[in-house]
């Protein structure tokens, strides 16, 4: 009964997620006035903005599982590190490309070396190197202090980011404010920010059950089935 | 030493080397070493050493600089530090068809070289937006954006 409540539950929220989605979606492609020097083109920000911001956000998550793990080893924190260090590559990945795409009618170029774009682009190869080193490593214990000291150092990257356009001479423009967006385009951004949130929580709420139960499958060990021969492996 | 000991001494480094690098890059002076661009006046003031290699050069596009060639193949303007007139400001020769939005006093980043006859040929010309978004101007269809991005190009038919 507690089950079926559970699922339900469940389907309500990632539907409500999808119905915010929606919405979020039509004030940004429809609702929202285009920017007046670059068109239409400008309303990729509303995907942009939010997939890199939970990027970010991913990375800060990370960065806490990796420290609390340390402190106090629970297979718990571990599954969540592993959950997003996952969620931060995929939303980085797909919001640099957004940004790519952007970049070439705007600014002439998909891609340039400017800090912005240098320090996201190590950030992402650095959480691909730590899911290969969460796989090159099988046991579970040795895996998740190796990846937590790992996660801890990959993490410097994420205030860097944040402050790369403030420090240097960038390509990429410092970030906006709602006196720099108008009122209208501040009102659609912050609806997909809140869609592109939900997505994230779905995303890092489903990763970790599935990381959870591998952590806790490994860590298991099988009980003989009652009359079951002994097999060798 | 039992584990969790460990952990947590392991949990220490890392942060203590996490917070020294943040420190270093934050403070430290790596920002004069890592430079995405210069500004005309950094340029002008290397002197003889920007001859040469390949740089590039930040800025806005000086008013009223902007030409292009007769065969329309050639653009040159200038690239200033400021808007304001007086400002350090370098001519540029490009032979790229210019992103849309470039017009004058616009931010751009030029990538080139430099040399004695003080002009600097530019192979890559890249446009800095800002970080303002703004509907179009009341009267102005939605369609309009398209006239102003192109107006330059229809200037020099």
């Amino acid at each position: 009964m507690e089950m079926r409540m559970r699922r339900r539950l469940e389907i309500a929220a990632v539907l409500g997620t999808l119905g915010i989605f929606a919405y979020a979606a039509w004030t940004g492609l429809v609702w929202a006035p285009p920017d007046r020097e670059m068109g239409d083109v400008q309303r990729i920000m509303y995907a942009h903005v939010p997939m890199v911001q939970m990027m970010l956000l991913s990375g800060t998550i990370n960065f806490v599982c990796c420290v609390v793990y340390l402190f106090r080893a629970s297979w718990k924190t571990d599954a969540l590190a592993e959950a997003s260090a996952e969620t931060a590559l995929v939303f980085g990945a797909i919001g640099t490309t957004l940004g790519a795409i952007w970049g070439r009618p705007t600014w002439g170029v998909y891609w340039a070396w400017d800090p912005r774009l240098t320090t996201v682009a190590i950030l992402l190869v650095a959480y691909a190197g730590y899911m290969a080193l969460r796989r090159f490593v099988d046991d579970p214990e040795r895996r998740a202090v190796w990846s937590a000291v790992t996660g801890i150092i990959i993490a410097v990257d994420v205030p860097i980011i944040y402050f790369s356009v403030k420090w240097w001479k960038s390509l990429h423009q410092v970030q906006s404010t709602p006196r720099t967006v108008d009122p209208q385009m501040v009102y659609a951004l912050r609806w997909n920010i809140t869609a592109f949130f939900l997505v994230l929580i779905v995303f890092l709420v489903a990763r970790y059950r599935i990381a959870l139960a591998a952590r806790l499958r490994e860590t298991t060990v099988p009980e003989p089935a009652p009359g079951a021969q002994q097999v060798v492996a | 030493m039992t584990s969790s000991t460990r952990n947590r001494l392991f949990a220490l480094g890392a942060l203590l080397v996490a917070g020294a690098g943040l420190a270093y890059v934050a403070f430290g002076n790596i920002g004069q070493n890592l430079v995405f661009y210069w500004t005309p006046g950094e340029m002008l003031a290397q002197g003889s050493k920007a001859y040469g290699p390949t740089i590039r050069l930040g800025g806005v596009v000086q008013p009223g600089s902007l030409r292009w060639d007769a065969a329309h193949t050639h653009l040159s303007f200038r690239v200033a530090d400021t808007d304001q007139p007086g400002a350090p400001s370098v001519p540029v020769l490009s032979s790229e068809t210019p992103p849309q939005m470039f017009r004058e006093r616009i931010g751009v980043v030029v990538e080139g070289t430099f040399d004695r006859s003080q002009t600097f040929t530019s192979s890559r010309l890249m446009v800095n937006h800002s970080n303002e978004y703004r509907p179009p101007k009341p009267g102005d269809g939605p369609d309009k954006w398209k006239t102003t991005v192109s107006a330059p190009t229809a200037e020099a038919r």
